[in-house]
């Protein structure tokens, strides 16, 4: 196969960034996106010119770490894939292929295709997690769950935190990666005791970082590698009103074991 | 010589555990505990389950990870299960048989107590991952579900789909992000241990590079905690994750710690096979495929037809052929070594001929196409992407590929290296899971360590010391970094012509070859020219791109091959001088006449420790002797 690559090239955090044509005659259908882009920055590095710095890590599609705006959609056009899980038989031979990075204000551009997605950790800890010490817990069979309601958590609890769902959304809104960890947390009894506070917490944070607001684009859906449901966003949503008009003071200060 | 004291609790093994914990192992009160720094070096389920707890207990920790945020570590990609003897199926599970069977998986290889004090934590693990949130399959009572794994004769594996290890690194990390919040943990992300700092022979501190600017800075503790993971990518392919590498262990050994039994690398049975030379990594498909599928090859090596058209009689179930009793459940280095021998045969499927059949239409007929489907979604999902076959049509192909590596680096009891201060966690120590790991068994090691055993362990180090003694002023710190810039520099001076990726794969298949699935003499005696050959050639012609100041994926890449190309002559070192076989190491000189593993008991039932004498020189072998008082020796057999 031989394609045509423009891949955007962006020295460091401030740096303007412009795109870059690259041509690449030794692609095969069996390869997978990035080991055509390990064959990019092969010939790159070879001829003197510095390579393409990208995320990825385990390269099957679980890690979250690859990230790649393909052909204006993010992680490419094959639905409920990631970048690193793409092969190169999904483009036809002369195909011309457009490579960006993650595109949203919260998500900075470090160098290339690689973002700064740091604030989607400090969305989880604002609340992404059941208040828990290590030691002797009860029996998990003490607290039975039904089958389908572990399941739709396993749903929600699947997200991989990538942020193509930012980057796809139009407004860079991250309610799909708050709205599966919330859900997660707030369909099992384990979540239940912080269940608003984290509602309220979570979206606060999300609101401070810079990502816009959801206008049910849907296209975070569309998008989503592992094709979590916008119905946690309604979820979430749900949750966030009650917490706002139930619980108007967060008593957590006060709780806190000394 | 090293100073291996192995600190073994002197007490029957179903107390040993709690007798250490009461009786040798001394504590830090919550008002003293904010005054030790701890640093954490790797986020995945030991190091992120390590930093939330002793974070939560009032240490202050710092953990540093290579990538973009603590979640992505490569605990991530098991899939198939967590064990635990629960005994919830009522099928005569046990702490003890649990105990037995890593024992037994392991060869004999590990040491018991640390193995039964595995076994003895398991349970807790699922209780405390419950307690997190972590969604594992529910029975339509809501009861927890269970599934079988290879080695076993019970149902003890726990599973959520077939992320398992996604579930529980994302409950680690909640519970890492929950202290990351509280400031309790203070999180390095992009941060790549390239030393460590040694003083007086005790561990003070690392130096780490900014993976972002280049930046090269020191960071001094009361304790050092390596969960680094494992170095199966010293094979360049492997199931690892692509940032996985061998050097703060590395780095670690050069600076005085012990490197145990280097050359017990698992091959794992069920990975789907290579495409051509370009291919990056292997996709592994858990083994808890093996429940339901049935491996096959073609008996006629010159087989055309489609794999549906070939009736049953032409088929050669070779395990199940083998095996009876445990069929296509043998432990791992069985099944694997057992695919290489009929693909040698010349009966290996695929355009390679190196892939063997894992059946599921027998499974399907059975219990139907649903059933299975919902056991196995995006396992099936997944091989279908990488191949574009769907596994409910057409049989899969797998072959074996380099999983976990069992060795590491040497602690004792507490899961402190021989160098005080330095502890190693998870996959990063070499401890229980002997010459062969059972499937499901590794989170189960890593969530132990991190959870349960070095929050207790670590305070009885801390309590003998005073805090904050050596600052990162001290001349040690300023050395090590001077040595860790002038290796960088180095590096970007060679100014060669061939990249660090083509030398890490040709480093990857002389592994492959000499110290791989099988080992002999003079094959290892041929990697160990074969290796430093390629070294020279790096530092002749090694090319790398861009400059130490800024984000430069290239100059990573280039320390952590050079530090597989130092370690890899060490695996095959130690490959070289285990003169038996045993669990995952099988020298070809010793094998039963079944073509089975022979362990020499009386001349290596011992832990292979080796030790740094500087650049250039032989490392030296220390022994650590195994005693079997518990579970006497007997040859492993999963034939009768």
């Amino acid at each position: 196969m031989r394609i045509k690559l423009h891949v955007w090239r962006q020295s460091s955090r401030s740096d303007k960034g412009h795109m870059e044509t690259y041509e690449l005659d030794n692609v095969v259908a069996e390869m997978s996106f990035l080991e055509m882009m390990d064959t990019l920055n092969e010939k790159l590095t070879v001829e003197g010119k510095e390579p393409v710095a990208f995320d990825h890590d385990c390269r099957e599609g679980v890690c979250g770490m690859c990230s790649m705006v393909i052909n204006g959609e993010a992680h490419g056009p094959k639905s409920k894939t990631t970048t690193c899980q793409l092969y190169m038989r999904h483009f036809d031979d002369g195909a011309e292929i457009f490579i960006e990075p993650w595109r949203a204000s919260a998500f900075p551009v470090v160098r290339d295709l690689v973002v700064d997605r740091s604030a989607f950790d400090r969305i989880i800890q604002a609340g992404g997690y059941v208040s828990n010490h290590s030691g002797p817990k009860p029996d998990p069979n003490s607290i039975p769950i039904e089958p389908s309601v572990a399941e739709t958590a396993l749903d929600a609890a699947t997200c991989i935190g990538c942020g193509a769902c930012v980057a796809a959304c139009p407004n860079g809104s991250a309610m799909l990666f708050t709205s599966a960890k919330a859900s997660h947390l707030g369909m099992l009894p384990q979540g239940q005791p912080e269940r608003f506070d984290r509602a309220k917490s979570m979206v606060s944070q999300m609101e401070s970082e810079g990502f816009g607001s959801c206008r049910n684009y849907a296209e975070c859906e569309a998008q989503c590698p592992k094709g979590i449901s916008i119905a946690f966003i309604g979820r979430l949503n749900s949750d966030f009103l009650k917490a706002s008009l139930v619980e108007p003071i967060d008593r957590r200060g006060d709780m806190k074991a000394q | 010589m090293l100073t291996l004291d192995s600190k073994i609790p002197v007490a029957p093994i179903e107390d040993a555990w709690t007798f250490h914990k009461n009786n040798n192992l001394r504590l830090v009160g919550p008002k003293n505990r904010p005054k030790y720094k701890v640093i954490v070096v790797g986020s995945g389920l030991a190091g992120a389950s390590a930093a939330a707890s002793m974070g939560a207990m009032g240490y202050n920790v710092e953990c540093f990870c290579f990538q973009d945020s603590p979640r992505r570590a490569h605990s991530i990609a098991a899939q198939g299960g967590i064990n635990a003897s629960k005994n919830y199926r009522n099928d005569g599970d046990s702490t003890w048989r649990l105990f037995y069977d890593t024992q037994k998986g392991g060869d004999y290889r590990a040491r018991e107590k640390n193995v039964y004090r595995l076994a003895e934590l398991s349970t807790s693990i699922i209780d405390q991952a419950v307690s997190q949130g972590v969604p594992f399959a529910r029975e339509y009572g809501g009861k927890l579900a269970n599934r079988s794994f290879g080695g076993v004769l019970v149902e003890r594996t726990f599973y959520c789909r077939g992320e398992t290890g996604q579930q529980l690194l994302l409950g680690a990390y909640s519970a890492l992000e929950e202290q990351i919040a509280a400031k309790k943990v203070k999180m390095h992300t992009r941060h790549e241990m390239l030393d460590l700092v040694v003083v007086d022979g005790r561990s003070r501190g690392i130096v780490v590079r900014n993976l972002e600017t280049g930046e090269i800075t020191s960071h001094a503790a009361d304790a050092v905690v390596l969960a680094t993971g494992g170095y199966g990518n010293v094979f360049y392919l492997s199931t690892n994750a692509k940032g996985c590498n061998v050097t703060a262990n590395f780095r670690a050994y050069r600076k005085g710690a012990g490197f145990a039994n280097p050359c017990f690398t698992q091959i794992h049975p069920t990975s789907i096979p290579a495409s051509g030379d370009y291919q990056s990594k292997l996709t592994l498909m858990s083994e808890s495929l093996r429940n339901d599928g049935r491996i096959w090859v073609p008996r006629d090596a010159d087989e055309k037809r489609d794999p549906r058209n070939i009736p049953e009689e032409d088929r050669y179930y070779y395990l199940e052929e083998r095996y009876p009793r445990f069929g296509n459940l043998v432990p791992r280095d069985v099944a694997a070594r057992n695919a290489k021998d009929v693909c040698d045969q010349g009966l290996g499927v695929g355009p390679t001929g190196y892939g063997v059949y894992l059946d599921f239409a027998a499974a399907i007929e059975e219990k139907g196409i649903d059933a299975v489907k919902s056991k196995y979604a995006n396992l099936f999902e997944m091989y279908q992407r990488i191949t574009d076959d769907d596994p409910v049509e057409t049989p899969m192909r797998i072959y074996p590929a380099v999983h976990y590596t069992m060795g590491g680096l040497w602690v004792d009891y507490n899961l402190m290296t021989n160098v005080p201060g330095l502890y190693a966690i998870g996959e990063s120590n070499f401890a229980d899971h002997g010459a062969n790991r059972l499937g499901a068994s590794s989170l189960m090691q890593c969530l132990a360590d991190g959870y349960f055993i070095i929050p207790v362990t670590i305070g009885d180090f801390l309590s003998r010391h005073e805090s904050g003694e050596i600052t990162t002023d001290h001349p040690a710190f300023k050395e090590t970094e001077a040595a860790v810039k002038d290796r960088v520099n180095k590096l970007l001076a060679v100014k060669g012509t061939r990249t660090a990726q083509s030398f890490h794969r040709e480093l990857g298949k002389i592994m492959w070859e000499h110290c791989g699935i099988s080992r002999n003499r003079e094959s290892l005696e041929e990697g160990l020219r074969k290796i430093p050959a390629l070294r020279e050639e790096f530092w002749r012609d090694l090319k790398l791109p861009g400059n130490p100041k800024e984000l430069n994926q290239s100059l990573e890449h280039a320390g952590r091959v050079l530090d597989f190309l130092d370690f890899g002559e060490l695996m095959c070192r130690d490959a070289l001088l285990r003169d038996e076989s045993c669990g995952c190491h099988f020298r070809e000189e010793h094998q039963t006449p079944e073509g089975e593993a022979e362990r020499n008991d009386e001349d290596y039932a011992f832990v292979s420790v080796f030790e740094y004498k500087g650049e250039g020189t032989e490392p030296e072998l220390n022994k650590e002797a195994l005693s079997f008082d518990a579970l006497p020796l007997a040859a492993r057999n999963y034939k009768t």
